[in-house]
């Protein structure tokens, strides 16, 4: 199932927690929202869930508005960030909760309901564990349990609310493999939330980077990471270093001085470059400055230098090899190989 | 065997590292015992010295009988109206937000508050035949006042405040997510509340109803005024009591108190066997 978000807008008591907001998403495709807290990437799913309502705007399911559709109606599997389980249910009737809920006609028998849910609790890899309750199982379990319950109505469309965010790193990160896999299995079209870059990277084949209201930018994990749009995108996905600059007859000037660095346009601008893309020079044009401090990183060492004047310093951080000198105090010299200017 | 030993030993050690175990429990027995169990005891030493031949004589008198099937009966009922208004008040107070909120919020607590003698007299002035409410219903042939219809209504406002302080931290922990779950997984609003909210709510319900039914049985201050105390009608148990405390019966009296206090003790027990349940059922303990 194909989703399309036009221009939606959503006023929360007249502060506007999106603004006229776009998006397409293509069918049997994993995609992530991602954003610092307020961006208003969880208003945007449960917009598309039904849960909210917009206050303008229209969200398409395939070819049929569903703008105005109830959350009942939209037949949608949501996962809550906190699981939501009906406590006071055992793992079985949880899942098969949706199916038992159904109107008369719909409703199937329910030897069918049983086989169904027991065949669901398999996918998840919880058999066995259908006479226990929520509050008898482990967080992981429990967001399994959620997702077999949400899985249960059949739904065109897979919703998760930062699906990990309550568990522990190392069951967050066998989940995220789990769920790569199991949407792969499934193809439901199926769309995340989450404030872990490194989780959206990994998992998801889009990437929806999203702050204060609008989205940033949407692209796969290379696009985001290696072709930031804008500079917040460029300074929250991954590591980033920035600094003022001028743009002075095609050559990029830090503190008066040549880079060595070229660009088209003149003009102030903010030079952009991560860590890892400089290469530290002997001679020539470049940024130099006395390192402050330095610290061992797995294969690598970072270093951090001051730049600029005293008065006004600027500091960087950059990977240096690690047979470079770069104890404090000593002086370095770098230039960015791969760099963005946004004016 | 060491491990036998240490396991059985257990129950007698500290089980936590927060010290005072012993203290506490030694404190809270002789409490209990002091307050309750040695007045209690009087109380069936007194009545198991009367024999078993006068025991059943003033068990089964026919005044004794019919004042304690009051006394429960309109204790059951006012408990069961109790749950049925005290969950819808829980919820409005937990759900919504509206003005005067937090007036009604402590309006609830004023039963517990004001002397019952109080609350009595305020309603038996409303629901008399010539009182506010009473006249409207008179026509209609239903009599409140002087009823054991206005004993059920004078244990309904004593027992209210039990069931909705019972209820409302419990509801106010369900969250919103639960209820948004159910709804995305095709639930209608009949049904979140009948088969996710309110099953929730069970073990809380059933304290809130115990506590009622507790307070009803008991209940003496406002129920004399209102009841009319009419022998066989609308006389209660504990009036009874009085009653033959005044003709210097003590005997009658510690008997009609045992018995109360056997009935009482077995519902209670029942209530809280069955919440004990509900709570392992409904996973609230491992």
């Amino acid at each position: 199932m194909e989703i399309r978000v036009e221009k939606i807008r959503k006023e929360f008591d007249l502060y506007p927690a999106l603004h006229d907001v776009s998006l397409k998403i293509e069918s049997g495709e994993l995609i992530a929202l991602l954003g610092p807290s307020g961006s208003g990437k969880t208003t945007l799913l449960r917009l598309i869930a039904g849960l909210e309502q917009p206050t303008q705007g229209r969200i398409f399911f395939g070819n049929e508005d569903a703008s105005y559709r109830s959350v009942q109606e939209r037949n949608v599997g949501f996962v809550f960030q906190h699981y939501a389980l009906f406590r006071h249910m055992s793992v079985l009737d949880n899942v098969a909760f949706g199916l038992k809920v159904r109107p008369k006609g719909q409703r199937p028998p329910k030897a069918e309901i049983r086989r169904r849910a027991l065949e669901l609790l398999d996918m998840v890899q919880l058999t066995g564990l259908e006479k226990r309750f929520p509050n008898q199982l482990s967080g992981g379990q429990r967001q399994r349990v959620a997702l077999a319950r949400a899985m249960a109505i059949e739904p065109k469309v897979l919703l998760l609310d930062e699906p990990f965010g309550a568990l522990d790193a190392k069951v967050r990160k066998e989940l995220r493999r789990w769920l790569r896999e199991f949407h792969d299995r499934t193809g439901h079209t199926t769309v995340f939330v989450t404030h872990d870059q490194e989780e959206a990277l990994e998992l998801a084949d889009r990437v929806v980077v999203m702050s204060q209201g609008k989205i940033e930018q949407v692209g796969s994990s290379d696009d985001v990471y290696d072709r930031p749009n804008s500079p917040f995108v460029f300074s929250f996905i991954g590591e980033s270093a920035n600094l003022p600059v001028r743009v002075e007859g095609g050559v990029v000037h830090f503190h008066g001085a040549p880079t060595g660095l070229t660009a088209q346009r003149d003009g102030e601008a903010r030079l952009f470059f991560r860590p890892q893309d400089v290469a530290l020079i002997e001679e020539g044009p470049g940024m130099t400055g006395p390192v402050t401090s330095s610290r061992r990183l797995a294969g690598t060492r970072i270093a951090e230098i001051e730049l600029g004047s005293s008065q006004e310093p600027c500091h960087v951080e950059i990977e240096v090899p690690l047979e470079a000198a770069a104890s404090n105090g000593s002086i370095l010299s770098f230039r960015p190989t791969r760099w963005k200017l946004f004016y | 065997m060491t491990s036998a030993r240490s396991a059985a030993r257990w129950h007698w050690k500290n089980p936590s590292v927060i010290p005072g175990f012993g203290l506490t429990l030694g404190f809270t027995l002789a409490y209990l015992t002091l307050i309750i169990l040695i007045p209690l005891a009087a109380l069936a030493w007194r009545s198991a010295s009367l024999g078993w031949t006068d025991f059943l004589r003033l068990v089964l008198d026919p005044r004794t009988l019919a004042a304690l099937r009051i006394s429960f009966s309109t204790a059951l009922i006012a408990a069961v109206v109790n749950v049925v208004f005290g969950v819808v008040a829980a919820w409005v107070l937990v759900r919504y937000n509206f003005p005067g909120r937090r007036i009604v919020d402590a309006v609830v607590d004023l039963p517990f508050a004001i002397p019952t003698a109080v609350a009595g007299i305020a309603l038996t002035a409303i629901y008399a035949p010539n009182g506010l409410i009473g006249s409207l219903l008179a026509p209609l042939g239903i009599k409140v006042a002087y009823s054991p219809l206005g004993i059920v209504v004078a244990l309904i406002a004593i027992g209210l405040p039990f069931v909705v302080r019972t209820v409302q931290p419990v509801m106010q922990e369900i969250s919103q997510e639960v209820e948004e779950a159910a709804a995305s997984l095709g639930a209608s609003r009949f049904q979140t509340i009948f088969r996710v909210i309110l099953p929730g709510l069970t073990p809380a319900i059933l304290t809130g109803f115990a506590l009622a039914l507790a307070r009803g049985i008991g209940e003496y201050g406002s129920v004399i005024f209102i009841a009319g105390n009419i022998p066989f009608v609308s006389e209660i148990a504990p009036l009874l009591i009085v009653i033959r405390l005044e003709e210097f019966d003590y005997g009658a009296a510690t008997v009609i108190a045992t018995v109360m206090l056997i009935i009482s003790f077995l519902m209670l027990f029942l209530i809280n066997f069955i919440q004990a349940w509900s709570r392992r059922r409904f996973g609230y303990e491992q």
